[in-house]
């Protein structure tokens, strides 16, 4: 098992080097560049700038730095953000996404896998037509209308609830962020739950359960839905990491410092260095959830088990 | 005739099942009776459809929701039919407890043997779980697994098909049943397994002395093993009584229909003067298996150095349980999988042909396989299906020839050329087959690998298929090779029989000296397991 798991981390090592070569030299075919700015600097001023970020040396010579201070753990000042480096940047924002993300992924989960299992035990009723409907709803509408909303009825209407900024990570803070982000993820889970139980509920061995007067907790959850979550699982991967590396709809409508505004700040401003940052740490979070989902997989399912 | 009594556990009156369905309602069992007295053997008989299934399942509460029943199912004395699931928990698992027909899928394949035997007995509170886990081990010691205390921590998938079918048995003991209703508990499994499968439920039936109810569709099995039978067509019982009258003296004429459906006649001898079609030495086929990263590849050897010679109008008959190779003999010899050794057909080495080199000989050189379901496309119409070999072949004819063609295709496997414009889907097993088999001889093929044509149809339907596969035979000079499990359908097709296990060949002769006087002990078993009727003389 350990085995496994170093091997999987090892061999995403090559992965992650390509990643990163490939990005560094697509970012530099995007015309532009960090400093130039509708009113040009002086000459003086951007030969100084290109001095001190290296961008007077050869592209190659610019890969090699770069390679080097990313092995030991560097990603870089950030070009746009001056006075900061990437480090420092993700330091405080990549937590607060996190939490936002984490928290919509439990959320999705237990309240998505839930309405999901209700509707496969009651296929075809008032019940299932309801939830799937809901569903339809949550998939389909988007999260940049459905924040407004939220923060119109909830914050300003009610004022029940702040209608932004993260307030030092109060609870109160974090509910609209957390339920906007869930709301579409709760949808494709219960689709997908109520889909896989139906098949699940009709397999042969849950009709022998039912045959051998097991109770209804035992039939349906340890029989159906252990199986039926599988497909879940390997969907709620991805999905993990587009969660917990931010989302920049989301970060700002509420306000929030998170991680994921930099992927577009990054982006437009030519900041090098916090792009290719934001690509790591992408990057690093789909290798490690895709091995969490095999481990998982192989924790449920005893056939997939290795040695 | 056996009626009511005290004895009786079990008594199905006038039980009525339907289903609705999005085209109308489906009556599949039209009003029943049966009883079962304690520790006798009831046979329920009948073939796909005919509703013996459901009359079960709609006794234990596990019809598909759209379900609906009337009647009443008494367990001693007290009806249990749409109790609520609650009531009936008391007895479903305890009292009467079932074991089914696919072995394969019927345990969950999660969790290990022991949680899946234990379940049961803890929750209907006769066990706490470590007593229960000590019964299983007994149980699977009960029902003949070696090791039982090692392969009660195993999972289903760890186990072959016939261990699954006994764990399903062990599960059916725990609590003791009064009654144990097995619904085709042998029909996925190979005829050695089945035979032993069968023995050890007659024996534990009579050691433990529970009332059996036998599901099935083989009446081999049921003169074997019932004391008493019910024959079901069409959702009703058309015949019971005494297992040795209803087989010694059959009254209704669907019974005898039954009785007589093992396919008859012997082939007549092709003499040797007749020119070889298929000549093949030292077929072998090889299967590699990743065994993971730089770790040394495993070969499996499916079939190992087979000769085999087979003359014009000949059937080589080849049997053998699954595993044995068989089916991938047919398709190395017909060069669709990658093979060493030498096939020499009509005269010409086709060893390792190209496909290029291949395609004008695929028109003389035909497959029909086992799953009629499977092979037909759904998106094409019966016409076009029996066709599109045309169309690579010939393709010099006009769509108004083809269709010629399929309409006198349709004709010849006695269907009304009419349905040429339906979909696959509005047919049924048999017809289905017949469709393959007008598909491959519109081609006028010289040899035909038939693979398991006749395993998935109703005895009565496949004795139809076998005669028609012989009337081809006869009028088109055709040579065989009839790949099968089925020694009844292979004693009445072949003039030699290949018996294969484990890829290699156990006993080779002609198809009258293998099942009169097999010498191998394998060919014994297999004969013997088979359950055949008596030799009768052979049809000129």
């Amino acid at each position: 098992m350990l085995r496994y798991v170093l091997g999987r981390l090892l061999s995403a090592i090559p992965t992650l080097f390509l990643i990163i070569t490939i990005s560094f030299f697509l970012m530099r075919i995007a015309p532009g560049g960090p400093f130039d700015l509708e009113r040009p600097l002086e000459a003086k001023v951007m030969e100084n700038l290109n001095k001190i970020y290296n961008l007077d040396k050869s592209l190659w010579e610019q890969y090699l730095i770069y390679l080097k201070s990313v092995l030991s753990g560097d990603f870089g000042p950030s070009f746009f953000f001056r006075d900061f480096s990437i480090n420092e940047l993700f330091a405080q924002s990549l937590p607060i996404s996190m939490q936002l993300g984490l928290g919509a992924l439990t959320l999705a989960l237990v309240i998505g896998g839930f309405f999901g299992v209700i509707a496969a035990l009651r296929q075809n009723k008032g019940v299932d037509y309801s939830v799937m409907t809901a569903a339809t709803f949550g998939v389909t509408i988007p999260n940049f209308v459905v924040a407004p909303c939220l923060t119109l009825v909830l914050g300003v209407y009610w004022g029940w609830l702040p209608v932004g900024g993260w307030g030092g990570g109060a609870f109160v803070n974090k509910i609209l962020p957390v339920v906007t982000l869930a709301l579409p993820q709760i949808a494709i889970v219960a689709r997908l739950t109520r889909g896989s139980m139906i098949e699940a509920l009709r397999s042969n061995h849950v009709r022998t359960a039912r045959a051998y007067g097991l109770s209804g907790y035992t039939i349906v959850v340890v029989h159906a839905l252990r199986g039926a979550i599988l497909p879940v699982v390997t969907y709620l991967g991805p999905a993990a990491a587009a969660l917990l590396t931010g989302s920049v709809v989301i970060e700002t409508i509420f306000g929030i410092p998170g991680i994921g505004r930099y992927f577009v700040q990054g982006a437009l401003n030519r900041d090098y260095t916090l792009v290719m940052g934001t690509v790591v740490v992408v990057a690093c979070f789909v290798i490690l959830f895709n091995l969490i989902v095999d481990l998982l997989y192989a924790v449920l399912d005893p056939r997939v088990r290795f040695d | 005739m056996s009626t009511v009594n005290e004895n009786t556990v079990l008594e199905i009156e006038n039980l009525k099942v339907d289903f609705e369905t999005n085209t109308g309602t489906v009556n599949a069992v039209k009003g029943i009776n049966i009883h079962v007295d304690k520790g006798e053997t009831v046979a329920i008989v009948g073939e796909s459809g005919s509703g013996k299934s459901q009359t079960m399942m709609a006794a234990m509460g596990l019809l598909a929701s759209n379900g609906r029943t009337s009647g009443s199912v008494k367990y001693e004395g007290n009806n249990i039919l749409g109790l609520s699931s609650r009531k009936l928990n008391k007895i479903r698992g305890a009292k009467i407890t079932m074991i089914f027909q696919e072995p394969m899928t019927s345990l969950d394949p999660l969790y290990t043997i022991e949680r899946q035997l234990c379940e049961p007995m803890v929750e209907h509170g006769e066990y706490t779980w470590a007593s229960a886990r000590k019964r299983a081990v007994e149980l699977l010691e009960l029902v003949g697994i070696p090791e039982p205390a090692r392969k009660v921590k195993a999972y289903p998938y760890e186990m072959s098909g016939g261990q699954r079918q006994r764990v399903m048995i062990a599960m059916a003991l725990a609590n003791d049943p009064d009654i144990l209703i097995a619904d085709e508990p042998t029909t996925a499994l190979d005829v050695t397994t089945q035979a032993q499968i069968l023995d050890l439920m007659a024996d534990l039936q009579k050691r433990l002395g529970m009332a059996v109810v036998f599901i099935t569709h083989d009446l081999g099995i049921v003169e074997r093993i019932s004391d008493r039978v019910y024959v079901m067509r069409r959702g009703e019982v058309v015949e019971e009584g005494n297992t040795k009258e209803i087989f010694g003296n059959p009254q209704h004429e669907y019974t005898r229909m039954l009785l007589d459906a093992e396919p008859t006649g012997r082939k007549d001898l092709v003499p040797d003067t007749k020119p070889l079609v298929l000549d093949a030495t030292d077929v072998r086929v090889e299967f590699e298996t990743e065994n993971g990263f730089l770790m040394p590849k495993h070969v499996l050897r499916a079939v190992n150095d087979i000769s085999l010679k087979v003359r014009e109008g000949q059937t080589l008959g080849i049997v053998g349980e699954s595993g044995s190779g068989k089916s991938t003999l047919g398709r190395a010899v017909l060069q669709l999988l990658p093979s060493k050794g030498r096939v020499v057909y009509m005269g010409k080495d086709i060893s390792g042909a190209t496909r290029r080199a291949m395609r004008p000989l695929r028109k003389e050189m035909q497959l029909i396989f086992q799953d009629p379901f499977g092979s037909l496309s759904p998106r094409l119409t019966v016409g076009q299906i029996i066709t599109e070999g045309l169309l690579v072949h010939e393709p010099h004819l006009s769509a108004a020839e083809r269709d010629r063609y399929a309409c006198q295709a349709l004709e010849e496997v006695s269907m009304d050329p009419s349905m040429r414009n339906r979909y696959p889907h509005e047919f049924s097993g048999g017809q289905r087959q017949r469709i393959a088999i007008a598909r491959t001889m519109v081609l006028k093929p010289k040899l035909v690998v038939l693979d398991e044509p006749t395993s998935a149809l109703d005895r009565t339907i496949q004795k139809q298929v076998v005669e028609l596969l012989r009337k081809f035979q006869d009028e088109h000079n055709l040579t065989y090779l009839f790949i099968s499990h089925d020694l009844a359908v292979v004693r009445a097709m072949s003039d030699t029989v290949m018996v294969m296990k484990k890829g290699v060949v156990v006993e080779q002769g002609s198809a009258a000296e293998i099942f009169s006087n097999p010498q191998e002990a394998y060919t014994k078993e297999l004969v013997e397991a088979a359950v055949l009727k008596h030799d009768e003389p052979v049809v000129a």
